[in-house]
């Protein structure tokens, strides 16, 4: 086999409107689930959250058939790829969900509120998860990051100290009030409240 | 081993907004992308048990009780970095129409049968040299509502990880000599002309399988590059 270097990389393509059977078939089609919106596994240290929210397009309306996939780190920071140094190869939390929208351009996810993971000078960053937003209409995926409302950490980590002030918010999920760990986070692709994406 | 993922990589992919793919324009972000350094987060990516897949899972052929019908091909490759060493044990999903041009999802109303003996559905991981290999059936061209004749030429859709989940990748190959390529408006997004040669597969005669399929090679590459530059060998 030769190793010659390639003179690029494969493009990106729109994911497409017919993906759910293949990526995200949740017992409609038949075809298994390689992944699902619920990360956790009984043996998931850390405290249990819910993330859920809408995505909408340039127009407002709501986006359903949208896929969404979250990587992140266990609740102390480690994530579960030897690339991690420090992970924990027996840990059965995997870090990675996928999820498609709803009919209502809904969305959820089940997991576990991440750790601190340092920034590329080695200083801690703010509990985060890393979101990757894909769909028809989309080209090439979008990255962004999920912050959470009630972390002191917000104030000084780097990353989000590279948002505009007023956009700051696009990338912070909410805390709902009442019973339970559920946090909001809605996905705008536009508009004036367009989510900040990242070109990483 | 340490990769780097330069930026300058990302000029291989089209325009997220490409007005011609009418789609492209309510769902494109109009407020410039945000540049950072990479961290852990992005460094890092998902490592797949043996559960992910299942044996057979990359034999779209055998997953009925019956035959589908169209076209056998095999399909394979290798998955590669951008120094073009193989990515092994990567995770690679596939799903398309079925020969006449018709997606199982309920949504696809395109008046061409549905084969009750294909999904077109199918996944497998790479080996440790990178290879991976599927058996599935051609699948056909497709109407779309784009523009007026709007047709999609035949493709495979394609899903891959790679060492980060910045290396991720979803795409289309196709399959060469279409007569459509001049018309569509997501093959031609890719503006660079070797770019978009990249997603065309290559016959390969030498691995078709005599009274059995065609063969296609479709060799992916993912972003990655070593830290340090390689030996010379």
């Amino acid at each position: 086999m030769s190793n010659q270097r390639p003179d690029g990389i494969t493009p990106s393509q729109t994911v497409g409107p017919y993906f759910k059977y293949g990526l995200t078939p949740n017992g409609e089609y038949e075809w298994n689930d390689a992944f699902t919106n619920n990360l956790l596994t009984p043996d998931t240290s850390g405290e249990r959250i819910r993330i859920e929210g809408t995505v909408y397009d340039g127009d407002g309306a709501v986006i359903p058939d949208c896929m969404l996939e979250i990587w992140q780190a266990d609740s102390q920071g480690r994530f579960s790829d030897p690339q991690d140094a420090r992970a924990l190869p027996n840990s059965s939390f995997k870090g990675f969900g996928r999820v498609g929208t709803d009919k209502r351009g809904a969305y959820a996810f089940d997991t576990i509120k991440p750790g601190v993971v340092s920034d590329a000078d080695g200083k801690p960053q703010a509990p985060h998860i890393v979101l990757a937003v894909f769909a028809r209409g989309m080209l090439l995926h979008l990255y962004t990051r999920i912050y959470f409302d009630d972390e002191a950490g917000n104030a000084a980590d780097s990353v989000l100290a590279l948002v505009p002030a007023d956009r700051r918010a696009t990338l912070i999920a909410r805390r709902k009030a009442g019973a339970g760990s559920t946090y909001t986070f809605d996905v705008h692709l536009q508009g004036d409240n367009e989510t900040v994406f990242f070109d990483v | 081993m340490t990769l780097l993922y330069p930026l300058q990589s990302l000029a291989a992919h089209p325009a997220r907004l490409s007005p011609d793919y009418r789609s492209t324009v309510k769902r494109s972000p109009q407020k410039p992308l945000i540049p950072m350094r990479h961290t852990l987060s992005e460094l890092t990516g998902p490592v797949y048990g043996h559960e992910t897949v299942r044996p057979h899972d990359n034999d779209l052929t055998i997953q009925a009780k019956g035959e589908p019908l169209g076209e056998r091909i095999i399909v394979h490759g290798h998955v590669r970095d951008e120094d073009g060493r193989g990515v092994p044990n990567t995770l690679i999903e596939l799903w398309q129409a079925n020969a006449c041009g018709r997606y199982i999802h309920v949504v696809d109303q395109h008046p061409a049968p549905l084969d009750p003996n294909f999904t077109g559905a199918g996944r497998t991981q790479s080996d440790a040299s990178g290879y991976y290999k599927f058996i599935t059936i051609k699948p056909g061209a497709y109407p779309w509502g784009n523009h007026h004749n709007a047709w999609r030429p035949a493709h495979i859709h394609f899903s891959v990880f790679g060492y980060s989940f910045i290396s991720r990748l979803v795409t289309q190959m196709y399959f060469p000599g279409d007569p459509l390529f001049p018309f569509d408006p997501i093959f031609n997004s890719v503006t660079d002309e070797k770019a978009r040669a990249r997603m065309i597969s290559s016959f390969d005669l030498e691995n078709t399988k005599p009274e059995w399929a065609l063969c296609y090679r479709f060799d992916i590459v993912l972003r990655g590059r070593n830290a340090t530059p390689m030996e010379t060998k």
